[in-house]
């Protein structure tokens, strides 16, 4: 029931999913290991002089009744709230609206978007000064609560009852698996028996897409939306833009096993390292992503050798999956492990990425079975790496899997999730 | 798991009211100290102006502090003051960093602009129309300044601190949770060095926006913050604030002096105020286990009404310690409002005495033993830190 340093092994009770494939675990999980890609062109805004025009979407069941679009903030809380949802009901812990155990959002920053910013200029009589928008903004609590960075988080803790202060993180692409490490962190000191970590991102809007586009970090390949997101491929040339939302249920070893929970596996280490090389950009030397690496697994209390598979960052851009393949053999020598990209079917979630990518770590153990990475193609030469192509893959004994995500200004987060003990 | 007494080493302070502890100490220790405020560039909305900085002491490269708008680079300075303070400069690539950080700038200029020029036209021409103008007249630099993650990610590429990186967002809670997380995992072996704090720009009318909009601004005259009749409102602040946070035990062995001991920090997050906000405070006081005696508050009271209320109640609860409203001088901070005023008590402590009156409604008189930081916010959540004199 304890770990190598004596602290409370931490499991996971539930998982809940969603992502452009699916809304729900299973439904997710049966397209990733078909290999189905989830990225299509944008429809919910005009994409014209867009120099990307595709992206993974998840549309909300109004939006697909023909509403219109809602904002990245709303997106988000109604995406967290359904992963919670499904894994709370996996789960079954706690009485409805009373979990006993704190909430770690990671999600986006979120801000007012075009569509307030115009309707409050109209209401303006058309201008759209600040000063003049300020003023008709004046007592519209809704968007005060709705774009406040602590309302996503206030909202949830209120409808799913988790216990103190919930806490909204960000680390850019590693946001998800740092809400992960928080909430193991709060077990493992004993804050608390069981908490909620969840990860969710809901960013296609025409600006943050025109913005990452503008930092040239998004791939064009907008004629073949299904074979844009190539990671480790030769022909990558940037990632696709995505949304989603994974939430697991994390409690104590014995807290689950005493009220005989299923418990779907272990977060048996989390490492990180922050970078001080660049902005975008980590240091060539690739010290941060393998001092992440190692970090996670030594804190499991294992070797190297004892990992049996990655789930890769892999963004699909030539930097990170560069940087990556250094970083694979720096910690594992001349034999590392398969690796894949599930950001090759569901392109780059953001905020949610590290929890979905625990989540799909979680089911590969339980199911035995690589997760494929898809459009590879034409190998690239300098990608020494086994990286599952094309096809899942049936494996037997895998117990330990390493979980990589790395962030714009430098922020590093791995975790090592294990099999049941 | 044994758990280790935290202590701050360093503060990094920058307020309306000028940079470091000598400054404060010095406006803030006599009686009759008058804040800094402009009530007309932002009006109807008042704000406590950011001060002059000598950016070049603290981020030496002209080129990082282009990367930056103002929220960035207060709060990379201040966390390199705080890292300068502290003697902490050789300790940087192991220091684990927790900023609390709301969003950066955005350009005021093109947001009118684009604004003013389709808020009327009618959608299926506004779209692409909009795409054309935000292509061309958004900077990709100013993508990077507006990220709330990359205040830490320059104060790790300016200060190189890298032990490892975490931004929390969730206004005046993030920040108070953000002290109370860096210093749980010292306290649990997690690290030796931390550094945590936050910034917040007054002035900046994209922030007047969001606040504007829940009513949690005062308008007109600035008044000390007992005195926002009706539903008040909260005056912004300038304030960039990070603390050193060291084990005892780290600190003693490098020969560093503690200002103070970080005694416990306890945060909740009642949904809805009314009658239970100041309950949740007095149990989170309960919790922290410290006699009232010798006590001296130093409250991040906004002067929004409802919280204001609420925050009285519970301070009522507390006997005759000695309460200090620091926004009626420094203005409200958000993020940055609950380390500045565990930096300030901080320095008090080290310093041997406490502040003076700063609000009119503020009574009771040192000395103090020990003082408690309550952030009861705008919105959401109560938080409580207790500093005790240093060992």
């Amino acid at each position: 029931m304890k770990d190598h340093l004596g602290r409370p092994l931490v499991a996971v009770t539930g998982i809940g999913l969603v992502t452009p494939l699916a809304w729900g675990r299973e439904a997710n999980w049966a397209a990733i290991t078909a290999g189905k890609s989830g990225i299509s062109r944008i429809r919910r805004f005009p994409v014209d002089k867009l120099r990307t025009t595709i992206a993974g979407t998840v549309e909300l069941p109004e939006e697909a009744a023909g509403g219109e679009p809602v904002s990245s903030a709303v997106r988000v809380e109604r995406m967290a709230a359904s992963a919670v949802e499904e894994a709370l009901s996996q789960a079954a812990l706690g009485e409805p609206g009373a979990f006993p155990g704190p909430l770690m959002v990671g999600m986006p920053p979120v801000e007012l978007e075009w569509p307030q910013r115009f309707a409050l200029a109209r209401q303006a009589n058309g201008n759209g000064a600040y000063p003049a928008i300020t003023k008709a903004a004046t007592g519209r609590a809704d968007i005060y609560e709705t774009f406040l960075f602590g309302g996503v988080g206030e909202r949830l803790a209120a409808r799913f009852g988790t216990r103190g202060a919930p806490i909204a993180l960000t680390t850019a692409c590693a946001t998800g698996a740092s809400a992960i490490q928080m909430a193991v962190e709060a077990i493992q000191r004993g804050e608390s028996d069981a908490a909620i970590a969840l990860g969710a991102d809901g960013s296609v809007q025409q600006e943050a897409v025109i913005r990452f586009s503008l930092l040239s970090a998004l791939t064009a390949r907008n004629d073949d939306p299904e074979g844009a997101s190539r990671p480790f491929e030769k022909r990558r040339d940037g990632f696709v833009m995505s949304e989603g939302a994974a939430a697991l249920v994390l409690e104590s070893l014995e807290h689950a096993t005493k009220r005989g929970a299923t418990v779907l596996g272990i977060v048996s280490g989390c490492g990180e390292r922050a970078d001080s090389f660049h902005r975008t950009r980590s240091n060539p030397d690739g010290h941060a992503i393998i001092g992440a690496m190692r970090n996670a697994i030594a804190d499991a209390g294992l070797a190297p050798g004892d990992i049996g598979y990655v789930n890769a960052h892999g963004t699909s851009t030539p930097e990170n999956d560069k940087m990556e393949t250094l970083g694979m053999r720096a910690v594992f020598g001349d034999a590392p492990p398969p690796i894949s990209s599930n950001k090759s079917m569901i392109g780059h979630t953001l905020s949610a990425a590290g929890a979905i990518e625990a989540a799909l770590s979680l089911l590969t153990i339980r199911d035995q079975i690589l997760p494929p990475t898809i459009n590879h193609h034409e190998p690239d030469p300098t990608i020494t790496l086994d990286v599952v192509p094309n096809v899942a893959r049936k494996v037997s004994g895998l117990r330990h899997v390493l979980s990589n995500s790395f962030g714009f200004g430098g922020q590093n987060v791995c975790l090592v999730v294990s099999a049941a003990p | 798991m044994i758990r280790q007494d935290v202590v701050i080493t360093g503060i990094g302070l920058v307020s309306s009211l000028g940079e470091g502890p000598d400054t404060h100490w010095d406006v803030l220790s006599r009686p009759g100290a008058k804040p800094v405020v402009d009530e007309a560039a932002f009006a109807p909305y008042p704000v406590h102006p950011l001060p002059a900085l000598s950016l070049d002491a603290q981020i030496p490269k002209k080129g990082d502090q282009r990367q930056m708008e103002p929220w960035q680079r207060l709060g990379t300075y201040a966390a390199g003051l705080a890292i300068d303070q502290a003697g902490a400069r050789g300790l940087v690539a192991d220091m684990h960093l927790i900023v609390a950080a709301g969003g950066g700038e955005r350009d005021i200029a093109v947001d009118e602009a684009v604004a003013t020029a389709f808020c009327a036209t009618p959608p299926d021409e506004a779209g692409p129309a909009l795409n054309e103008k935000l292509a061309t007249e958004l900077r990709p630099t100013l993508f990077l300044a507006q990220l709330s993650n990359l205040l830490a990610g320059n104060i790790s590429i300016v200060h190189g601190v890298t032990g490892s990186s975490r931004t929390f967002m969730g206004e005046e809670s993030a920040a108070a949770d953000a002290v109370r997380i860096a210093a749980a995992r010292l306290s649990e072996g997690r690290g030796g060095i931390a550094l945590v704090g936050g910034a917040y720009a007054s002035q900046r009318w994209d922030l007047l926006l969001l606040y504007g909009a829940g009513d949690a601004l005062w308008r007109g005259p600035f008044a000390p913050v007992s005195a926002r009749s009706g539903a008040g409102g909260f005056v912004g602040g300038a304030l960039g604030a990070f603390l050193v946070l060291e084990t005892a035990e780290h600190a003693a062995a490098r020969g560093a002096t503690p200002l103070a001991k970080l005694a416990g920090v306890a945060t909740d997050a009642t949904h809805g105020r009314a009658g239970r906000s100041a309950a949740t405070a007095r149990a989170l006081w309960q919790k922290l286990g410290a006699p009232r005696d010798g006590l001296g508050v130093l409250s991040g009271m906004t002067g929004v009404a409802e919280a204001r209320t609420e925050e009285e109640a519970f301070l009522a609860s507390l006997g005759d310690a000695a309460v200090r409203r620091t926004g009626s001088l420094l203005g409200h901070g958000v993020e940055a409002a609950f380390p500045a005023n565990v930096a300030l008590g901080a320095l008090a402590l080290s310093r041997g005495g406490f502040f003076p009156a700063m609000d009119p409604a503020d009574a009771g008189d040192g000395p103090v033993d020990r003082i408690l930081v309550t952030g009861f916010g705008q919105w959401r959540g109560e938080a409580l830190a207790l500093l005790e004199r240093a060992a």
